[in-house]
């Protein structure tokens, strides 16, 4: 059974972090976060090849995850896989304990550090969840029978700020449709327009955890609205960090009181860093 | 329309380094619409391999060069086709291998096939087609994603939908914006909530290499 599913039920205010698995095998750093995040979260989501950049997968690096005695939500993309190297990876991840996952699309090859890498794209997000749902019903997705099915508690990814709307909420109607059953979104900056975005939602009743973003200067604040898709970091809060003696310790702050704000709309946080995984353990200690 | 591609004359010479006596052959059809293998391209590149050392055996435009048949008479009624070490070929794929199919000459590749084109205005070509066998235009508003969309996304838009802008290349729009929009115009865009299932991939599967009939079945 996912703790993470029971949180949920119980209306505990979620809490889960974001961690990447490292490029390369030495894996002592990595472990020592899980140790260090133990007890704090309710999970840690670990990415795959995120932002198309090629570390260790992120099957194996969940699994280390969970030998600490932490839950992990293994993150899974389409980019690298055909439906039939993502149903064993699932079958794979399941056997090994393996209880929550997060259905993404993923980054396109272009933007990482392989771009001549083939793009897949076999499934996409919507039909990696339903693929899901039906492993869990004990059927792959050409409908032959499983021995023994997956127990898979499936999310995806939101972007809450997204223009226009519409087309997005259609999107997320039909991840709904196709078996989501929690949504983590992208980092969240304005809290009234993510309160906004969350009352034209509240109609599908699912679980919202929103993301939080851990900032550590002006320039990569800067860096994050030209550089990565659906993040948008407001210019007052730029003009904090360029104004602050201790940026690193300002970008704490905001996401302090944006932590505050958030427990009012939404069913959880999700944190993620840019590369400063020990900024997560200084916000959870003043929350 | 084949939208072809001419390749450097450095890499057609290499591939040509064995022969001398060189014949070229064109195509009437989407090659010359192409601007890369019709009367002009043809002239061009005997010229090129003229003054490149080569001896050119002279040039052929079939009307259409991926039709094996048509070839088949065309080449054996040339005698300066028969002279050639080699051909040089001004064609898509198609054209190469119907020229390949229907000589025993050596033959070279002069374009490369860049894909299925939409023809805007002459000589501009939109990439609308990626020949899948498994279309889906009755469920896009007539836009194709498969080949729009980078990641030729079933159930889009995805993440990476900046205001409107596609993540890959942001001067270009999103796809399932321009599919959702055109749905929006006649209060259809709740169809975007439906699940489109994954391609059956019908255009990847083996085919017997032998000749089709014109209903499309194997025979």
């Amino acid at each position: 059974m996912s703790l993470l599913r029971d949180a949920i039920k119980n209306n505990e205010f979620v809490i889960t972090a974001e961690l990447s698995p490292r490029k390369g095998t030495l894996v002592t750093n990595f472990i020592k976060m899980v140790h260090s995040l133990k007890g704090r979260v309710h999970a840690i989501n670990i990415t795959d090849n995120q932002r198309a950049i090629m570390r260790m997968s992120s099957l194996a690096a969940s699994y280390l995850v969970l030998r600490e005695g932490v839950e992990p939500v293994y993150q899974i993309t389409c980019r690298d896989r055909n439906r039939l190297a993502l149903q064993s990876d699932l079958l794979g991840a399941s056997a090994l304990g393996i209880k929550n996952v997060l259905a993404l699309t993923g980054d396109h090859p272009s933007a990482g550090d392989f771009p001549e890498a083939k793009p897949v794209f076999d499934l996409d997000a919507t039909t990696l969840l339903h693929t899901i749902t039906k492993l869990n019903s004990g059927f792959d997705l050409n409908d032959h029978p499983l021995k023994g099915h997956t127990d898979l508690f499936a999310g995806a990814a939101l972007t809450p700020q997204a223009q226009p709307l519409e087309p997005v909420l259609l999107a997320m109607e039909r991840k709904i449709n196709a078996g989501a059953k929690f949504f983590q979104t992208q980092p969240v900056f304005d809290t009234d327009a993510f309160a906004s975005f969350m009352s034209k939602i509240n109609r599908f009743g699912i679980p919202v955890m929103a993301g939080i973003l851990l900032l550590h200067s002006a320039e990569q604040a800067v860096n994050l609205n030209t550089q990565v898709p659906g993040i948008h970091i407001p210019d007052t809060l730029i003009k904090r960090l360029e104004s602050s003696s201790d940026p690193h310790n300002e970008g704490i702050d905001i996401a302090v009181e944006l932590t505050g704000r958030l427990r009012g709309i939404s069913r959880g946080m999700h944190i993620m860093t840019v590369g400063q995984e020990r900024d997560i353990l200084t916000l959870l200690e003043r929350i | 329309m084949i939208v072809t591609d001419k390749k450097p004359l450095q890499e057609v010479l290499e591939a040509l380094s064995e022969y001398n006596r060189i014949f070229v052959v064109g195509c009437g059809s989407c090659a010359a619409a192409s601007r890369t293998g019709g009367e002009d391209e043809c002239k061009a590149w005997i010229r090129d391999l003229g003054s490149k050392g080569k001896e050119p055996a002279g040039y052929l435009i079939p009307e259409e060069t991926c039709h094996v048949f048509l070839l088949k008479s065309m080449i054996r009624q040339s005698e300066a086709a028969s002279s050639a070490d080699a051909f040089l070929v001004l064609a898509c794929g198609a054209g190469i291998q119907a020229v390949s199919a229907a000589s025993d000459k050596p033959i070279v590749a002069g374009l490369n096939s860049m894909f299925l084109g939409t023809t805007y205005r002459a000589g501009e070509f939109l990439k609308y087609c990626s020949m899948c066998g498994n279309c889906v235009l009755s469920y896009t508003a007539g836009i194709c994603p498969v080949t729009r969309c980078p990641k030729g996304l079933l159930n889009g838009p995805c993440g990476g939908m900046i205001n409107s802008m596609c993540e890959v290349d942001n001067s270009m729009k999103c796809i399932w914006i321009d599919i959702y929009e055109r749905l929006r115009l006649r209060n259809k865009q709740n169809v975007l909530t439906a699940i489109n299932k994954p391609k059956t991939n019908n255009s990847m599967k083996h085919r017997k290499v032998e000749p089709l009939k014109f209903s499309g079945k194997a025979r």
